[in-house]
């Protein structure tokens, strides 16, 4: 999806401070890129692409504005791929009990 | 219009803070350094029977102690002759939220609520956001959590999106930040934008939540065994778990239980570092912060942290990833019970320390966490591969954090590290030595940083002279 329309749940992106920007403590990694925020909400604009500047309402009533990154934004994460190392424990723990 | 830049801000930090904690920590200072803890808890903060009935009502507390046999039992098949001591564990993932946090979230959003705040703001990545989420949502205010997650490829820790998950499950608007210790800049923004109370971690509210867990513990072992425990491990970063549960531990009358701080070791890993952000599998309850803030606890977002270990921790162990991956597994496997790795980080360190001590002895493990997609020992295992981790089985001294993961063969090899207790005291001194001009200290002021350290004046003295 491209573009969005009001009342669309979308995720938006901040730059809050350039890598110029960044604090003196921060090391030197982290210097080279920039701080950036992404906040979600419901679409306020009639209509929108990704890449536009928009306004949102979160879900603590707040509007806010920042560029549109992502429309239907979800959680991607699971509960990962079969670790063989841990299958074994399984097995060696029940039998260490039980003997 | 305000300046929002983030010279501006920082420069407005002291009076953000202050409307937003509401608390005035000047009239508890006093000497050239020192200040009352003790006069700041009791003033700020609320009685145990006030916070335990604000718990109640909130659907916090009161959660189940039991001991995990089958785990005792291969504990005392790897004991010497007449070891293994029991282990307790406090089933904290029943709070609402799922963690212990959900104790000091709940004073917090309470006093928030008293002082007719409207809505409430924490930066946290960890299970406090879930907690002050569920809070406020059962209070009536409005949530927002601030979150540092993802590095410059926008990659997050499985753990921390959960966790994102969770906040917004309960209505929270959660931000999400890149790598860097700058997420207090958007904070103070936020917070003088909305008006709304900062929920930090480090006010007397916050630590004082815990103080019933602590309190707990002590009741329900007399009750199940007759006994105070000889032990308790707390998972130590920030220092509110280990601090709140000690004072709880000693509200209750159990001064002689040791109180143990464990924490997973990340030695040699930046936590602010944009490359290093990916390569750890736990995300609190590391080195990364449980030195810092054992040293020097005033590194936070208030003028004096509540939290403040060195005066309660008996002895802090470290132990490894692989570690604590393994006891996950374990307590699912031979337990039942599936709960959070990093609310097993007391458990692995109990099970080295109980093949140390007498088989009459109890040692508690006072938390657990919940568990879920990303926050579960499968998807971190599948994260830290796909990071460049490598995974194997063996001897677990042999984790190198950022590089491997080493998994145990066998409880046997569950060995925790002592950390020299003696040695961070000491960088505390040095710390305090850095940020203040020694000269002039008066009596008050040495007896303070004494009771700060918990150690005799005159070794303090010493320990000064030598640092100015």
């Amino acid at each position: 999806m491209k573009s969005a329309t009001k009342n669309n749940w979308v995720e938006i992106e901040n730059v809050i401070l350039t890598a110029s920007e960044r604090a003196p403590q921060v090391p030197n990694d982290t210097k080279k890129t920039p701080l950036v925020m992404w906040t979600k909400g419901f679409l306020i604009d009639e209509h929108a692409e990704i890449g536009d500047i928009v306004s949102i309402k979160t879900l603590s009533d707040r509007i806010t504005s920042g560029k549109l990154v992502t429309i239907s934004p979800k959680f991607g994460h699971d509960f990962g791929e079969p670790v063989h190392e841990l299958l074994e424990i399984g097995m060696e723990v029940k039998k260490e009990v039980n003997n | 219009m305000k300046d929002l830049s983030y010279k501006a801000i920082m420069e407005r930090k002291n009076d953000i803070m202050k409307q937003s904690v509401g608390i005035d920590y000047s009239i508890f200072e006093y000497g050239k350094v020192a200040f009352n803890y003790e006069k700041m808890m009791k003033q700020v903060s609320y009685s145990m029977d006030e916070m335990q009935t604000i718990q109640r009502e909130t659907k916090v507390g009161n959660t189940p102690l039991f001991e995990v046999k089958n785990i005792n039992n291969l504990i005392r098949k790897y004991s010497a002759k007449g070891k293994g001591a029991r282990i307790f564990v406090k089933d904290e993932a029943a709070n609402a939220s799922g963690s212990f946090k959900a104790r000091r979230a709940a004073i917090s959003v309470y006093h928030a609520k008293q002082k007719g705040f409207k809505g409430v703001i924490a930066a946290t990545s960890g299970n406090y956001g879930a907690a002050v989420a569920s809070q406020a949502t059962q209070r009536g205010l409005k949530c927002i959590i601030v979150q540092e997650v993802y590095d410059s490829n926008k990659k997050g820790q499985p753990e921390i999106i959960e966790k994102a998950r969770k906040c917004e499950a309960f209505g929270a608007e959660v931000i999400q930040l890149t790598v860097g210790p700058e997420l207090f800049y958007t904070v103070l923004r936020l917070i003088e934008e909305t008006g709304y109370f900062n929920a930090s971690l480090y006010t007397p509210f916050g630590i004082a939540g815990v103080e019933t867990l602590g309190y707990e513990i002590a009741k329900q072992m007399i009750g199940l065994e007759g006994k105070y425990p000889d032990a308790v491990v707390a998972t130590h970063a920030g220092g509110g778990n280990l601090t709140g549960t000690a004072r709880g531990l000693i509200h209750a009358g159990a001064k002689n239980c040791k109180v143990i701080g464990a924490s997973v070791d990340l030695s040699g890993l930046h936590m602010a570092s944009d490359n290093d952000f990916n390569r750890k599998s736990f995300t609190t309850g590391h080195t990364g912060f449980g030195i810092p803030f054992a040293t020097w606890p005033d590194r936070t977002d208030v003028p004096r942290n509540a939290a403040r270990v060195l005066r309660y921790m008996d002895k802090y162990v470290t132990v490894t990833q692989g570690d604590v991956f393994y006891v996950t597994e374990l307590l699912a496997q031979v337990e039942g019970i599936e709960r959070g790795p990093a609310g097993n980080v007391s458990l692995a360190a109990a099970i080295a320390l109980a093949k140390e001590m007498y088989e009459d002895q109890i040692i508690v493990v006072q938390e657990t966490e919940y568990t879920g997609a990303g926050k579960h020992p499968i998807p971190q295992l599948t994260f830290a591969k796909k990071n460049g981790i490598e995974i194997t089985r063996g001897n677990p001294q042999k984790n190198i954090p950022g590089k491997t993961i080493v998994l145990p063969m066998n409880i046997g090899q569950i060995n925790s590290e002592d950390m020299d207790l003696f040695k961070l005291k000491k960088t505390y001194i040095k710390n305090f030595a850095k940020r203040y001009d020694l000269n002039g200290l008066g009596e008050d002021d040495i007896t303070y940083i004494a009771e700060d350290v918990n150690l005799p004046e005159s070794i303090v003295i010493e320990m000064l002279k030598e640092y100015n």
